[in-house]
């Protein structure tokens, strides 16, 4: 939307900068230029447009004067955020092609970094070969283009698959999740609703137990607060409280976890919650492949899904197989990495955390395991007894909270289904047990680091 | 305050749509007024854009500009102890309520001289000595607090209003009926203000809402409501009078609908592809409120190009002590990562 001039009171020449447009932004595409060097401009003029994964943005002059110099080009791609694209001059000033100095901030102050880096993850190194013929092609995608993908193929595959959410279809989609679904099926299958979760959640369960498919988008889970009795009165208990008649295949979906600088109400971890409700299945994937196939198989559940991405792994690339029809069962974790030293039990973002520790972990001759349960419920429970046993040591990773978490939930099952196995007691790494702060310190120490799950590593090898 | 037991009396609702085109006028004092407290809100929340551009702001950024003569025209009839809740496109409503520009700006940027000592962010501001209880993230849970507001109010028995905005977007939320329903049956003192800049997000008023005549939304509970010119805030100040003298009588609550427009994106992130270039500036040309003013003062010689220069300079001095407050005030002590989880007074065991 615009951009960005420290804005002296004085005519001289100033930097326009890559402005920052989202709270995960760090990159962008210089799409176009709008103004030449020498243009003049006016404040609020569109001189630029930008793109990021998720829009096209325009940027805006915020003062008069012209444009002196272009220093990155039209189709520039990954250009960083305030890195400075032109130099505009105040009026009455020939233009130079210097960078204006004196144009930065008073004081730079450290950039508020995102708690998680965006660069992209490297491909999973333990996708089940056995699952996977010989050969398979592999196609590298974001996960929000393979979540896309994942609702295209179920609603082309059944005619009584519907999507239904806030800025689901026109807008498409607030993370862009849904981008070119409305164009495909139309406004009969791709509905955008009022803000009005706890309604439309309840509608998408009666429509589920009359028999469609649908598949309910919450802009973030934050929000499916508002839906929570629906989600669990009604989807999670009708089918045993109808002696079985009356199922419920609906999917939830969203957003789920902390973005970047959102604060408390906007960065809530709601894994431990849907795992504690028995009527429902919670998926929590990872990867793209992950992602995809997940999703398809839980459309097709009969029962009521909790799928939970992550807004920042949306742009996270992997591989996904390009195979017809890509289904990852629920229920069943991943090796990501083996590793005979230690098990690292993780799952969606968390796992960014768990493989960047094995790689420091492996530097300091530390072999690890990672599992990526993919599921919370039904849990895996035998994937990660398998693991612990061959291993004898293990440590979670989450971002949700300590108390009654995921982690807990591992302990106790490891204690009544390995302890003879355990040769130290099992770590937890989670959120900080506080509400997610704002400011760009403390929510950095409020998330779990890859510095914490080296030492909680070191701490069970007795290291 | 004990509600009158005859036959309710309703001001009577304007009907249909505002912009009257003989508007209650102001006097050259409280156009100045309006104009310093409306240029505050602008120049504040430009810079605060900017400041998001260069990333000193993080996460959502809710700009207020185009909205500044709703809670300004409000602001002008409220008296000691009214009590003040939003949503997250907060900063104009802090400023109003006359909270210190500088320790706004430093919670935008995460600091701790800010209202919540960076805790809180653009979305979550507070102040007790202000009477402003927020600063809402999530559309619509700002409504049943501000009816509980001034269930205290009524409670105490003092005659302080509680004005509760709202978006037209949150206006379709289940818990607003719910807040009506109550605040009607027990005559609370609330004025709930239905700020209809025409979009939440990407959605228009007509794609969202059955019916879209929001003074109309308490009808089926028997709260009165009318339409206001939204961008003049002559007609914001003279429907706010009449709506807190309705509550002050014990009337219980009301409606206003204030037809206004935001000229941003949602947040900084909209690329806002969902409306017209041309809309946009038809309403800035035409409808600003600040200009509006302007233009009454000027061409009514009421104040001279100079006096208003010396007020933009004024404002935009407090705005650059409040950026440079804001972008050198140190981060919050690491510590306070674990505080005010619990009061400090209950926080045993
Ligand atoms: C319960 C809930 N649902 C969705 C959102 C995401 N969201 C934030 S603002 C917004 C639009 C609200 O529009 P409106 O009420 O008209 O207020 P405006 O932004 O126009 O001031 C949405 C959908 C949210 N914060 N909370
Ligand atoms: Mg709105």
């Amino acid at each position: 939307m615009y951009c960005t001039l420290p804005a002296p009171d004085s005519d001289m020449a100033t930097n326009v900068l890559m402005p920052a447009l989202s709270p995960t932004m760090e990159q962008g595409k210089l799409t176009k230029w709008l103004k030449k060097e020498g243009d003049p401009v006016k404040s609020g003029d569109v001189i630029a447009e930008i793109e990021t994964d998720k829009a096209t943005m325009e940027v805006e002059a915020v003062d008069d004067g012209l444009i002196a110099k272009i220093l990155v080009p039209d189709g520039t791609e990954n250009v960083a955020v305030n890195t400075p694209i032109a130099v505009i001059a105040g009026e009455g000033e020939t233009a130079s092609s210097e960078v204006a100095p004196g144009s930065e901030p008073a004081t730079p102050e450290p950039q508020p970094t995102p708690a998680v880096p965006m660069a992209p993850a490297a491909a999973p190194k333990g996708v089940p070969a056995e699952a996977l013929p010989e050969g398979t092609a592999m196609v590298t995608m974001t996960v929000r283009e393979a979540l896309r993908d994942a609702m295209a193929e179920e609603m082309r595959r059944d005619e009584t698959v519907f999507i239904l959410g806030e800025e689901v279809a026109e807008y498409q989609g607030a993370y862009k999740i849904t981008q070119g679904l409305l164009d495909e099926f139309g406004a009969r299958r791709v509905v955008d609703t009022p803000i009005t979760e706890h309604g439309f959640a309840g509608l998408g369960v009666g429509a589920a137990m009359a028999g469609l498919r649908p598949i309910v988008e919450f802009m973030t889970f934050n929000f499916a607060m508002q839906a929570m009795d629906q989600i669990i009165n009604s989807a999670a208990k009708t089918l045993y409280m109808s002696g079985g008649q009356m199922g419920c295949p609906v999917v939830f979906r969203g957003p789920n976890g902390a973005a970047a600088r959102v604060a408390a109400q906007h960065s809530q971890d709601y894994c431990a919650w849907y795992s504690n409700v028995p009527g429902l299945k919670v998926v929590v994937p990872y990867t793209a492949a992950d992602a995809k196939g997940l999703l398809k198989s839980a459309i097709r559940d009969p029962n009521p899904v909790i799928f939970l991405e992550n807004e920042i792994l949306y742009g996270h690339s992997f591989e996904v197989p390009q195979v017809e029809d890509h289904l990852v069962p629920i229920g069943v974790a991943r090796i990501a990495r083996e590793g005979k030293d230690v098990t690292i039990v993780s799952f969606g973002i968390g796992m960014t955390y768990a493989e960047k520790a094995a790689t420091e972990l492996e530097a300091q001759g530390i072999d690890a395991e990672i599992l990526d349960l993919r599921t919370l419920r039904p849990m895996d429970t035998a994937a990660i007894v398998e693991s612990v046993k061959k291993t004898g040591r293990c440590v979670t990773v989450e971002e949700g909270w300590p108390q009654c978490g995921i982690g807990a939930e591992i302990s106790a099952r490891l204690m009544e289904q390995a302890f003879d196995y355990l040769d130290a007691p099992v770590v937890r790494i989670t959120g900080k047990d506080v509400p997610m702060p704002y400011a760009a310190n403390l929510e950095k120490l409020a998330l779990p680091s890859v510095a914490e799950v080296v030492e909680a590593v070191k701490a069970v090898c007795y290291r | 305050m004990a509600p009158s037991d005859t036959a309710r009396s309703k001001p009577a609702p304007r009907k249909g749509k505002a912009t009257p085109a003989q508007g209650p006028s102001f006097t050259r004092e409280e156009e100045l007024e309006a104009y310093r407290r409306m240029l505050l809100i602008r120049r504040f929340e430009e810079r605060a854009g900017q400041m998001y551009g260069m990333g000193l702001i993080g996460g959502f950024c809710h700009l207020y500009i185009g909205q500044e003569a709703v809670v300004t025209g409000v602001m002008m009839v409220a008296k000691e102890g009214d009590q003040t809740i939003t949503s997250y496109r907060d900063h104009g409503h802090m400023l109003a309520c006359g909270m210190d520009p500088k320790g706004v700006m430093a919670e935008l940027t995460g600091r701790r001289g800010g209202y919540s000592k960076g805790k809180g962010g653009s979305m979550h501001m507070f102040s007790k000595a202000k009477q402003f209880y927020g600063g809402h993230g999530i559309v619509g849970a700002q409504v049943p607090l501000g009816t509980g507001i001034a269930f205290a109010n009524r409670y105490r028995g003092n005659d302080n209003v509680c004005f509760t905005y709202f978006g037209d977007g949150a206006a379709n939320q289940g818990q607003v009926y719910e807040s009506f329903n109550m605040a009607e049956l027990w005559k609370l003192p609330v004025v709930y203000i239905v700020e209809n800049n025409r979009y939440a997000m990407g959605t228009s008023v007509t794609r969202s809402s059955a019916l879209t005549d929001f003074s109309k939304r308490g009808q089926s509970f028997n709260i009165p409501g009318e339409q206001v010119d939204g961008m003049d805030v002559r007609a914001v100040k003279a429907a706010a009078q009449r709506a807190t003298d309705w509550c002050r009588g014990g009337n219980g609550p009301i409606i206003l609908e204030m037809q206004t427009y935001r000229y941003r994106g949602h947040s900084m992130s909209d690329p806002a592809k969902y409306r017209s270039k041309e809309e946009v500036q038809k309403m800035r040309e035409e409808h600003d409120p600040i200009e509006q003013v302007r233009q009454r003062l000027l061409s009514g010689k009421q104040a001279s190009e100079d006096e208003l220069k010396a007020i933009d300079a004024e404002v935009r001095a407090t705005i650059a002590e409040a950026v440079d407050f804001a972008s050198h005030d140190a981060e919050p002590d690491p510590a306070e990562l674990w505080t005010d989880v619990l009061h400090p007074a209950g926080a045993g065991l």
